[in-house]
Parts: structure tokens; sequence; C-alpha cells
């Protein structure tokens, strides 16, 4: 009878050890899981080169997104530096990463001017463009707003835009998101994560 | 002719002591900047680190360049998951304190370059203090992949 008791107890508590393990597993990325959350890497737009660009043409390819605008002096040349460490830091991994910069701000960021700005941070960079009814879709799609303000005197404007890094895998699939202040280290981190599960 | 050395060591010393006076130190110091190039003759941004080492706070209230057309001062921010910039009217530097013109923060936005400029210039700013003072800097020109390190 107290035999009977002491397994009926050894049951529950194993139970409550193995729940409590599992809870004890850390999270292994350091951005944001979005797995499933956000829609596959579709678009078709244009390319740096002038030329039509689809998102099939990056498959089998990891791919880092982010919004910009070439008038932009700091943000989002910190974030395209932060890119280009990142593609440093994978060494030959690189290869395997592309990384897209799509213009909130198609009427200035023609391809020759997108040409000159993408490859100065990075070989690997191809920058999109297009119409403002396709780039619109393109921030709605990935839910990035943006806003055109008000021109100044001298003509000259700002483009206020989402400050996230998108992180799609090979098959185009959206996994994690980051963003401008996230470091290289994190993001290389989770890219070196990311192809060692695939 | 021992008097007149006398004379002339008096005349020296106060000549010294009035220059002096006449000239106080400056509080302000600049340091560590530069300026990111951007290609397309696209606006490119001035970055450096301001010390007040004053007992009063100042406010850096303008900027201009002899290389470009138009110097402004410029703060980015980040707010709930978006980048903006906005330009300001000044920025404040406490006594005895500083701020850092940095990437992702304040800023000066460069336009209109005067002439072509490239990474390996110089490029000349004058800052603008609201207690009338004024400091010229000669800032290197880096790459746009530059970390600024």
């Amino acid at each position: 009878m107290a035999l009977f008791r002491i397994r009926l107890f050894l049951l529950p508590a194993l139970c409550f050890a193995l729940l409590a393990a599992c809870q004890h597993a850390p999270p292994p990325w350091q951005l944001n899981d979005v797995r499933g959350h956000l829609p596959d890497l579709q678009f078709d737009l244009t390319s740096d080169a002038g030329t039509p660009a689809a998102a099939t043409d990056f498959r089998g390819k990891y791919v880092l997104m982010y919004f910009g605008y070439t008038h932009c002096p700091d943000v989002c040349p910190l974030t395209l530096v932060h890119l280009h460490l990142v593609m440093q830091k994978l060494g030959k991994d690189a290869d395997k990463v592309r990384i897209l910069f799509v213009s909130v701000d198609p009427a200035r960021d023609t391809p020759p001017v997108l040409h000159q700005y993408v490859t100065a941070f990075d070989p690997r960079i191809v920058g999109l463009t297009g119409t403002p009814a396709q780039i619109a879709a393109m921030a709605k799609r990935y839910r990035s707003a943006f806003n055109i303000d008000a021109k100044q005197v001298n003509g000259d404007y700002t483009v206020s835009h989402g400050s996230i890094i998108y992180v799609f895998d090979r098959r185009g699939r959206a996994r994690l998101i980051g963003n401008s202040t996230d470091t290289p280290d994190a993001i290389a981190h989770d890219l070196e994560l990311l192809m060692r599960q695939d | 002719m021992v008097r007149l050395v006398l004379k002339l060591a008096a005349v020296a010393t106060f000549a010294i002591c009035a220059a002096a006076a006449a000239a106080p130190v400056s509080s302000l110091k600049a340091e560590q900047g530069w300026v990111r190039w951007l290609p397309a003759n696209l606006p490119a941004a001035g970055y450096v680190a301001i010390r007040n080492n004053g007992d009063k706070p100042v406010k850096l209230a303008g900027a201009e360049s002899a290389d470009y057309g138009m110097a402004m001062l410029h703060r980015s921010m980040q707010k709930n998951g978006s980048d903006s910039m906005e330009m300001v009217d000044a920025i404040a530097i406490p006594a005895h304190g500083g701020v850092a013109l940095a990437p992702g923060g304040y800023h000066l936005m460069l336009m209109d370059a005067k002439h072509p400029i490239k990474p390996g210039d110089t490029v000349r700013i004058s800052l603008h203090f609201d207690d009338g003072e004024t400091l010229q800097l000669a800032l290197p020109v880096r790459p746009a992949n530059s970390s600024g390190d």
C-alpha cells in the first residue's frame, strides 16, 4: 500500500520536472521571431540596374530587406553600414545572402541614383524602386508605414519610413525582424543560426 | 643700460598680460569630427563631439560650410517602428558637459556641394553658438560605408 502511494507521488513530480525543463530552454534568436506572421517575399519591382526584379530572383538566398531613401544622410546609411558589417562577419557565408534596399522615394531614387548609392555600401545590396503604387503596395504588404513630408523652400523633403530590417530564408519565408539599432553581431548570429537550421 | 632693459621688460610684461586678458580661452572644443560622403551629389552628413568646459550652458545655433551651399542641424529619431529626421533650430550643451553629433542622432546635413567632394578630402565647417562663439572645423571626408571609428 505504501509503495503504491510513493509511485503515485512520483508521477506528477516527474511531469512537473519535465515541464519545468521545457520552459527553461531560452529562445535561440537575438532578433524577433516572426515565423508565420508576415507574408513571403513577393514583389515585381525595378532594380538599380534598370531591369525588372522579382522576388523569385532571390529564392535560394537569405534576404535582408530595408525600406529607405537616398536623400537620407544619416539613418539609412547607418543601417546599410550595419548590414555591410553583417556581410563582413559572415565571411564566405555572405555569398548566400542578399540585401534589398527598397526606396520609399521613387520620384528621386531612379535606378542610376540607387545604383551609385547601394554600391557605395556593399556589392551585395540590390536597390529596388518602382511606381508610387508599386512601392505603396510593397510597404503595405510588409506593414511598413512611410510618409513623404512636405517640401521645403529649396524643394527638398524628408521621408519617414519603417525602421524594420526583415530577414527572409532561402524559400522566401519571413523569419525574423530587427531594426536599425540592432548590432551587426546580433544580425549575423541569427543568420548563421538560420543557415545551420536549413 | 640696466634701467632701459628693466623698462623694456616691464612694458613687455604689461603687453603680454594685456593681450592675455583681451583674448579669453574658449570654453568650447570640438573633437573626432568627420563627414560621411555619399555619391550622386546626395546630401552628406557631418558628425562631431562638442565639449563645453564653461560654467554656463550654450546652444549650437547654426552651421555653415565654405564647401556646401547649405548646412543644417538635423536630428534622426526612431519612434514606434519608424525612422524619421527633422531640422532643429539649436542643440543645447550643458555647462561642463558635451553633446555628440553622431550616426542615429544629431547630425549636420550638408547639401549643394560647391565643388566635387570625395573621400579623403577635407570639408570646412563653421559652428555658431548663441554666446557669440564660432568654432572652425576641418573635417575629413570618409567613404559612405565608414563606421566612423
